[in-house]
C-alpha cells in the first residue's frame, strides 16, 4: 500500500491503540515485598505512530511491552488493540533465540510452514548483515549477531504492531545505524505502529514521532511530547539535538 | 581446550585409543599375574576364562542366555525410560504436584534394590512380567528425579517466544520443548542402562528363572565355578559397552551438538 500522502504524522485509517493499565504489581516472592511495578499508566497510540517509552531502569518498560504483547495477563486494567487480530510482534531485550535451531532456522519457525514471508528469509538476513553466519548456531555467534537475528526475525513478520525492548544495545555504531535504517524503511513501506524502548535520548528523538517518558517507582506517565521533526530534520544533528533538549530538559530525570 | 585437539579430531581420537588399550591391557597382565601366583582354582587367568567363553559360545549357551537377558534388560529400560520421564515431566512442571510426591521420591531411591526384588517376587510371583517390573521399578525413580530437573529447567523466556510467534502446541514440543528435555533424557538414559543391566543379573538370580546370564551365573556360583562366571560377565560387559558407544554416547552428543 505505497502511498504519496502516508508519511510520517499523516493521520491513517484504523483504530487506535489503547493502553489503559491501572496496577501492576508483583506478588512478594523470596523475601522481597510485594512490588507494585506500573499504576495508572494510560495512552493512546494512533495507527502508524513511533512512540518511544523511556525511564529509568527498572521502571517497568519491560513489563509495560509485555502486558501490550498479551504475555502478562496479570494486571488490573485493559489493553485494547484496535482492529480484531492485528499480527504483533515484539522484540524482546534479549535475543531468545533456539539455540538447537540455526539462525536461518529461528526465521523459518517463526512463520507458519509454507507462508509467502518465508521466502524473504534471506534476504532479510542479508539487509543485517547475516548472511555469512545464517547456519550457525546462535551461540556459536557473538551477542550483537543474536541480536541482528532477533531483529531480522521480527521484522520478517511485517508485523501491524511493533514492540521493541531496546533493540539496538550492544551493537557498534554503523551497525546501529544501518539498522535504525532498516527500520525506518519497514516503517515506511507498511503501516506499521510502532512502540518502542531506549534510553539513548538521540535515538528517541531520532526515531520517535512522539516520546513518553516513565517515572521511576510504580512508574506512571512523566511527560508526553511529540517529536517535531520533519523525516529530513531527523539527520541533521543539530535540529535533533535541539529538539532533544526541548523534550528532555524542560522536565529533567528526577 | 587444547588447540591440538581441536585442529585434528582424529589424532585426539586415536589418542584415547591408545590409553584405553594400554591400560586394559595393563590390567589384563596383573590378572594374569596374580592368576599365575596364586594358582588358585579361584582365579583363572585370562587364558582359561577365554577357553571357557569359547566353550560357550560354541554350545550356543551363551547367546541364548545373553539373548534372553538383552530383551529383559531392553524391556526393563524402555519401560523405566517411559513412566519416568512422565512422572518427572508432571512433578517437574506442578509445584502442587512436586511438593507432594517428593517424599515418595525419595523414599523409592533410598530402598534397596533387593528390597523391591524380593517384594515383587512374593507379591506378583515369578513371572517374567515381574522380572521386567522389579528392574523398571528400581530405576524409574532416578529417571523420574533427572527427568524432573529437566523440565524444572525449561526457560520461560523461550515459551513466550513460541508464544508470541503462535508456534502451537506440537511446534512448541518438538522445537521448543523436547529439545530442552533432550540432554536430561541421554544423561537418564546412560546412567540408566549401567543401573539396569547390573540389576537384571540379581533378578535373574533370585528369581529362578530357567534362562538368562544371571542364571548361569548363579549356577556356576553353586559350583563355585569362576572361570564361567567370569566368562560371562566378560561377555556381558562387551555387550553393555558396545551398546554405550555405539548407541547412547552418539545420542548424548547429538541432542548437544548445538552448543558452544
Ligand atoms: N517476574 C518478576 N517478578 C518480580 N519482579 C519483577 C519481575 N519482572 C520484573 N520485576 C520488577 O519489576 C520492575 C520493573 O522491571 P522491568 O524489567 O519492567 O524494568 P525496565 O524498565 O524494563 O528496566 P530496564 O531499563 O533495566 O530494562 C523491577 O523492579 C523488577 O525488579
Ligand atoms: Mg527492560
Amino acid at each position: 500500500m505505497a502511498s504519496l500522502t502516508s508519511g510520517p504524522g499523516t493521520p491513517v485509517p484504523g483504530t487506535p491503540v489503547h493502553v489503559r493499565v491501572k496496577r501492576k504489581t508483583f506478588p512478594a516472592i523470596g523475601g522481597r515485598d510485594e512490588n507494585t511495578v506500573l499504576r495508572d499508566v494510560s495512552f493512546e497510540v494512533s495507527p502508524r505512530e513511533f512512540v518511544v517509552l523511556t525511564g529509568p531502569s527498572g521502571c517497568g518498560k519491560s513489563t509495560l511491552l509485555n502486558i501490550v504483547a498479551g504475555l502478562d495477563t496479570d494486571y488490573e486494567g485493559q489493553i485494547d488493540l484496535g482492529s480484531a487480530n492485528p499480527r504483533m510482534t515484539f522484540i524482546f531485550q534479549t535475543p531468545r533465540l533456539l539455540p538447537w535451531r540455526t539462525i536461518r532456522e529461528n526465521l523459518m519457525l517463526s512463520l507458519p510452514d509454507g507462508d509467502r514471508r518465508q521466502d524473504n528469509v534471506d534476504a532479510i538476513l542479508d539487509r543485517v548483515g547475516l548472511t555469512e553466519a545464517k547456519n550457525a548456531y546462535p551461540e556459536r555467534t557473538s551477542l550483537g549477531m543474536q541480536r541482528r537475528a532477533a531483529l531480522a526475525r521480527g521484522f520478517i513478520q511485517e508485523p501491524d504492531i511493533l514492540l521493541m525492548d531496546e533493540p539496538f544495545v550492544s551493537l557498534d555504531d554503523p551497525t546501529a545505524h544501518g539498522l535504525r535504517e532498516l527500520l525506518v524503511d519497514l516503517w515506511n513501506s507498511r503501516p506499521t505502529t510502532v512502540m518502542f524502548v531506549t534510553h539513548d535520548r538521540t535515538e528517541a528523538v531520532m526515531l520517535g514521532t512522539r516520546i513518553l517518558r516513565l517515572a521511576a517507582g510504580s512508574a506512571s506517565i512523566k511527560a508526553d511530547e511529540s517529536v517535531r521533526l520533519s523525516p529530513s530534520d531527523r539527520t541533521d544533528r543539530e535540529k535533533v539535538q535541539a529538539e532533544l533538549k526541548r523534550i528532555f530538559e524542560s522536565l529533567p530525570e528526577t | 581446550m587444547h588447540p591440538a585437539r581441536k585442529l585434528s579430531p582424529g589424532g585426539a581420537t586415536a589418542e584415547r585409543l591408545f590409553w584405553t588399550l594400554t591400560s586394559l591391557a595393563t590390567l589384563v597382565a596383573l590378572w594374569a599375574l596374580a592368576a599365575n601366583l596364586t594358582d588358585s582354582r579361584h582365579l583363572p587367568g585370562p587364558i582359561k576364562v577365554l577357553e571357557v567363553l569359547g566353550q560357550e559360545m560354541a554350545s550356543g549357551a551363551l547367546w541364548a542366555n545373553m539373548s534372553v537377558t538383552l530383551v529383559r534388560v531392553a524391556c526393563a529400560f524402555f519401560l523405566a525410560m517411559l513412566i519416568g520421564t512422565m512422572i518427572g515431566i508432571v512433578i517437574g512442571s506442578y509445584k502442587r504436584a512436586d511438593q507432594f510426591f517428593d517424599s515418595w521420591l525419595v523414599l523409592f531411591l533410598n530402598l534397596p534394590a533387593l528390597v523391591i526384588i524380593a517384594l515383587s517376587y512374593v507379591w506378583l510371583g515369578t513371572t517374567e512380567l515381574t522380572a521386567i517390573m522389579a528392574v523398571a521399578i528400581n530405576k524409574i525413580p532416578n529417571v523420574a528425579v533427572q527427568m524432573r530437573e529437566g523440565a524444572r529447567q525449561l526457560s520461560r523466556d523461550l515459551s513466550e517466544m513460541a508464544q508470541l510467534y503462535n508456534f502451537g502446541p506440537w511446534k512448541t514440543l518438538r522445537h521448543v520443548t523436547l529439545p530442552q528435555l533432550a540432554p536430561f533424557a541421554a544423561a537418564a538414559a546412560r546412567s540408566g542402562l549401567a543401573l539396569v543391566w547390573k540389576i537384571v543379573l540379581v533378578v535373574e538370580a533370585l528369581g529362578g528363572h530357567a534362562t538368562g546370564v544371571g542364571h548361569q551365573i548363579h549356577a556356576a556360583f553353586g559350583n563355585y565355578d569362576v572361570p564361567t562366571i567370569l566368562a560371562y560377565a566378560l561377555a556381558f560387559i562387551v555387550v553393555i559397552q558396545i551398546v554405550e558407544f555405539g548407541v547412547l554416547q552418539p545420542l548424548q552428543s547429538r541432542v548437544n551438538r548445538w552448543r558452544r
